[in-house]
């Protein structure tokens, strides 16, 4: 059996599933002061009666370290940046203990610049004095050749307690975001690693010996032990988890759009194929823009709760909440109130509801039923918009060769998967007035926590060879090697997916999910004069996100439970 | 977190699966350490920088500049049509006012290819700024135009197609074309007897270094380009003015370029040539992009950036400081130098007959051109094109702001074409927009 485990703003879902699909579903009130207590309530909750060594894997998705980034309440750690020439990298101080020091590394990994020892040796006794113990070591360049950052945490080895580098983050080119985003794992670590550790030690009391997988935000899992140094990966989860719901659901060869329709927000994402689509770059939280693998998500200020005005002639929806809505007791009226009036949603106050809409009604002179219409409505052309706004924008990213200028793969979906709180009342009207075909998620209030359940391990590898160099590398897996001249393009490709294999499974992945895809593929061949003097390849590869294989059959119970 | 002081546009399209070929300068590799450099700095976080993705040019915007013989399909390549493509959507995001500037960092370039095109010249095929322009002339009704050409080698391309224009004033500045392709480019050449001085060159010696350029830029291009007050400004962004450049000899840097961007303020940049892509191109193009949204720069240096290595002589200051002169005189005497030129000709027509060699492709074509004097409008012009490929044509071409007589002028040459002389005939008719193609050959 597994347990999968959302938490989220209000309520934590907890599902139980074993080969025959949904044993157990509940939900707990999440207490955002007190995560820890909240989690093990939901844990305990769920295996109250069931035989601890039925117990084969748990997934949590926790808010922990998103609250702790947004809430701005980080502890302090120390940063040492090398740039080199380029933009002044003054201007992505992430925190007080910045530090930028020389040395520069260029486009190929050569060295430019050298470390100066000294400078290093005395910013770190600096921060010694002020009593930091996390640091984070980025360079430049480091995804090409991380040598400025090792010598850097040479010079500084036995100072601190833990050390960050930049270059273990991603394999991806971004200076910037590689400091975000290795501070947020610096600052984070410690909270991160506290939490988990006790989580782990009060389940072993329970006698639930099991390895702890958390989800990411790229809608994948990782164990606990790998997630200790790379916390930041499991911020913003909690999106990823309602889509990797939605995945089972979704019919394959096709492209989706999935609403999580909730009482702020609509999240929406794509899924190509049963697979969710991923951002290019990384996710943005708050001020921080970081090479965080994410899903590709678009968040609109629209739920069931938002505030509804009638200003200028037009009715607005949101983007803020005010509590619940006026039917639930609330102060001002919201879609809740609109669906409440139009008798579609019945365990609530329809009169309170009658009452908040009353004033709207009468500035547009018209019924409070025609009104409570009017706004339904418009909440779910809004919502509409801005789903057709994130397709148009995922079409128009750029792309650099004419090969997929002209053949590109265009995304043009169908079809909605909608879940969340009043995911049913609005599926219907969002088919009426749409071209889409529009389905509720079978077991929609708990999706998110069986996506989470069920979700595979996945990660990325990015592989650089540079035959004129004679070097073969991927800093993010700790990977140098010597080639020769005719090292090529096969041989790359091989040594990428011998890297992902090893990274899946280190991580946590079972060797029947390892469902792998190279996602960039390219050679070019480098000419210096008119001879060609070598070859540069570059090539990623990915375990792409989506459902452990073991419970495939699951998800077709599960669809069959929910009917029933 | 950085914020743009202008709101800037970009189109990156390397072309990375495109090569002239495989050891070519303008081959795959070219713009990949720039892709590298860009991702690296993080350029596209910039808050107020939007990354646009190129729209093809169709083949009316080709038709509209070009007289492609035999026709735009057998002398483009689909990345002709995505490059020119870059440069309208930069072009398009301005005049929309999405953005209040654009680079577009494209390839292949385009300033060596003329109004006449049998193949490629100076790995140019069809010019993707004057595309751009006249396309924005088409649907936005620009008028003034003024296109500053900062590539080492002269844009010979686009003075050839503005030539006979007044309301496009074309500004190149260039390595001494007695030392470097295509060997043109020099003050005498100021445009046709009804466009005099708003074609203007600007000759520097070979090993002018940033003093040299951006006194060129400073003393003579600003005063003048402050007196023709351009509608819209663009800078034909060549970067192989850098010293480390392989096929010129010029001495140039990244920082001189920014400058040189920031001193400009072109409304649209588009990139021409460059070839040292790895010791220039990163820096250059980044700097080149700092300076366009209006933020600092001055720590984008090149890993071997030696200002004193590659400073000009006092002889090469002279020099720049006489050519200077000299621009500058042509210019403020433009009006009485175009008197003089009228003076000499006899009837209403101006001829000239050129040869005109397509270096990349090795084509020769011999060009007889005729323009009618006019002092209403720029003119009607008729080419008679016959290349070593055995092509004969006839391209006629009646500007947009043509009086009636040239109209009717250029209507006639169309008409009058015949099999006898030419196997095809062409007419760009500007003012209806319309581009018309007869064949004439019988076979
Ligand atoms: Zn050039
Ligand atoms: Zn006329």
């Amino acid at each position: 059996m597994i347990i999968g485990l959302d938490v989220g703003g209000t309520h934590t879902d907890v599902v139980l599933l074993d080969n025959h699909g949904l044993v157990n579903e509940i939900k707990v009130y999440t207490d955002s002061t007190d995560l820890f207590s909240t989690v093990l309530n939901g844990l305990r909750k769920i295996t109250q009666d069931i035989n601890p060594k039925l117990i084969k894997r748990v997934v949590l998705s926790t808010t922990l370290t998103t609250n702790f980034i947004v809430q701005g309440t980080l502890p302090e750690v120390g940063m040492i940046v090398s740039s080199g020439p380029g933009i002044d990298p003054m201007l992505f101080k992430t925190n007080g203990h910045y530090y930028p020091v020389s040395g520069s590394i260029d486009h190929r990994g050569r060295r430019v610049e050298a470390i100066d020892h000294d400078e290093v040796k005395s910013i770190g006794s600096k921060l010694r004095a002020d009593g930091v113990r996390q640091l984070g070591i980025v360079g430049k360049f480091s995804a090409r050749n991380p040598s400025h950052e090792l010598e850097i945490r040479r010079i500084l080895k036995g100072r601190f307690d833990d050390f960050f580098l930049g270059h273990r983050v991603s394999g991806n080119l971004n200076f910037q975001r590689r400091i975000a985003t290795t501070y947020l794992n610096a600052a984070v670590y410690p909270i991160h690693k506290h939490f988990f550790q006790a989580v782990k030690k009060s389940l072993d009391q329970q006698g639930l010996k099991v390895p702890i997988h958390i989800l990411k935000a790229d809608g994948g899992t990782m164990n606990f032990e790998s997630s200790i140094h790379f916390p930041g990966q499991t911020i913003l989860s909690g999106p990823a988890a309602s889509v990797m719901g939605a995945t089972a659901y979704a019919p394959a060869e096709e492209d989706i759009l999935v609403f999580d329709i909730g009482g702020t927000t609509t999240d929406m994402a794509i899924l190509i194929d049963r697979a969710p689509l991923l951002d290019p770059v990384g996710i943005e939280l708050g001020k921080y823009k970081t090479l965080i693998r994410a899903l590709k998500t678009r968040s609109i200020g629209i739920g069931g709760d938002s505030v509804v005005r009638f200003k200028a002639g037009e009715i607005e929806i949101g983007p803020d909440r005010a509590g619940y809505a006026m039917a639930y007791g609330g102060t001002r009226p919201t879609p809740t109130d609109a669906l409440a009036v139009m008798g579609k949603m019945t365990d609530c106050d329809r009169d309170k509801a009658r009452k908040g809409l009353e004033p709207i009604a009468s500035e547009m002179g018209i019924s409070i039923e025609e009104a409570a219409q009017k706004i339904f409505d418009r909440t779910c052309c809004l919502i509409l918009k801005a789903a057709d706004k994130m397709v148009d924008q995922i079409n128009s990213k750029p792309v650099y060769t004419v090969h997929e200028l002209q053949e590109g793969y265009q995304v043009k979906p169908k079809k909605i998967l909608v879940l969340g709180g009043p995911a049913p009342y609005f599926a219907e009207h969002l088919e009426k007035i749409s071209e889409y075909t529009v389905t509720v998620i079978p077991s929609w209030k708990v999706a998110n926590a069986i996506g989470a359940a069920l979700a595979r391990t996945t990660c990325e590898v990015t592989l650089f060879a540079d035959t004129e160099r004679g070097i073969l590398t991927a800093p993010e897996e700790k990977f140098k090697k010597n080639i020769s001249r005719d090292f090529t393009r096969d041989q790359a490709v091989q040594q990428a997916y011998e890297l992902l294999k090893q990274k899946a499974l280190q991580i946590g992945a079972s060797s029947e999910d390892l469902e792998m895809e190279i996602l960039e593929d390219q050679l070019f061949n480098m000419v210096r004069g008119f001879q060609t003097t070598g070859r540069n390849i570059r090539i990623k590869a990915q375990v792409k996100p989506g459902l452990i294989q073991r419970y495939k059959d699951v998800v077709e119970k599960l669809s069959l439970q929910s009917d029933s | 977190m950085l914020y743009a002081k202008k709101k800037t546009g970009l189109v990156f399209f390397p072309a990375f699966d495109w090569a002239i070929d495989p050891t070519h300068p303008e081959r795959e590799e070219r713009l990949l350490y720039t892709q590298d450099q860009v991702f690296e700095e993080g350029l596209f976080d910039i808050e107020g920088l939007t990354e646009f993705k190129p729209d093809p040019v169709t083949i009316n915007d080709v038709n509209r500049i070009h007289f492609c013989v035999p026709d735009a399909w057998k002398v483009m390549t689909e990345s002709h049509f995505i490059s020119a493509g870059g440069a309208k959507t930069i072009g398009m995001a301005v005049l929309d006012k999405k953005v209040e500037c654009g680079f577009a960092l494209v390839r292949p370039p385009g300033h060596h290819a003329m109004r006449v095109v049998h193949g490629a010249r100076g790995f140019c095929n069809v010019n993707i700024e004057a595309i751009m322009i006249e396309f924005l002339r088409a649907a936005y009704g620009i008028g003034k135009v003024a296109i500053v050409d900062t590539d080492c080698h002269h844009g010979d391309g686009t003075q050839d197609i503005y030539w006979h224009d007044p309301n496009t004033l074309f500004i190149s500045i260039h390595q001494d074309g007695r030392t470097l392709y295509p060997g043109s480019g020099f003050t005498n050449e100021l445009g046709g007897p009804n466009a005099v001085g708003t074609t203007l060159n600007i000759p520097l010696p070979p090993n002018t270094s940033d003093e040299g350029f951006l006194y060129a830029i400073e003393n003579v291009v600003l005063p003048i380009l402050d007196d023709f007050k351009p509608d819209i400004i663009i800078n034909s962004a060549g970067q192989d003015n850098h010293y480390s450049d392989p096929i010129t000899n010029m001495n140039f840097s990244a920082r001189g370029y920014a400058e040189l961007t920031s001193l400009l303020q072109a409304d649209i940049a588009v990139l021409e040539g460059g070839y040292s892509i790895e010791g220039a191109l990163p820096y250059v193009n980044t700097g080149i992009i700092l300076a366009m949204a209006g933020l600092d720069y001055s720590n984008i240096r090149e890993p071997d950036y030696d200002p004193d290595r590659i400073r000009q002589s006092s002889v090469v200051t002279a020099q720049i400081a006489e050519i200077g002169k000299i621009v500058l005189e042509n210019w403020r005497n433009r009006e009485k130098i175009e008197k003089q030129m009228k003076q000499g000709l006899k009837g209403k027509y101006s001829d000239r007959t050129r040869r005109i060699y397509y270096d990349t492709d090795g084509i020769s074509e011999i060009q007889k051109e005729r323009i009618c004097i006019c002092k209403d409008c720029g003119g009607a012009l008729r080419i008679e094109t016959s290349a070593d490929t055995g092509a004969q044509a006839l391209a006629v071409h009646i500007p947009i702001d043509a009086c009636k007589i040239c109209r009717n002028e250029g209507q006639r040459w169309f008409e009058e074409a015949n099999s006898k002389d030419f196997h095809r005939a062409y007419l760009q008719n500007r003012p209806e927009d319309k581009y018309l193609e007869k064949n004439l050959s019988h076979k």
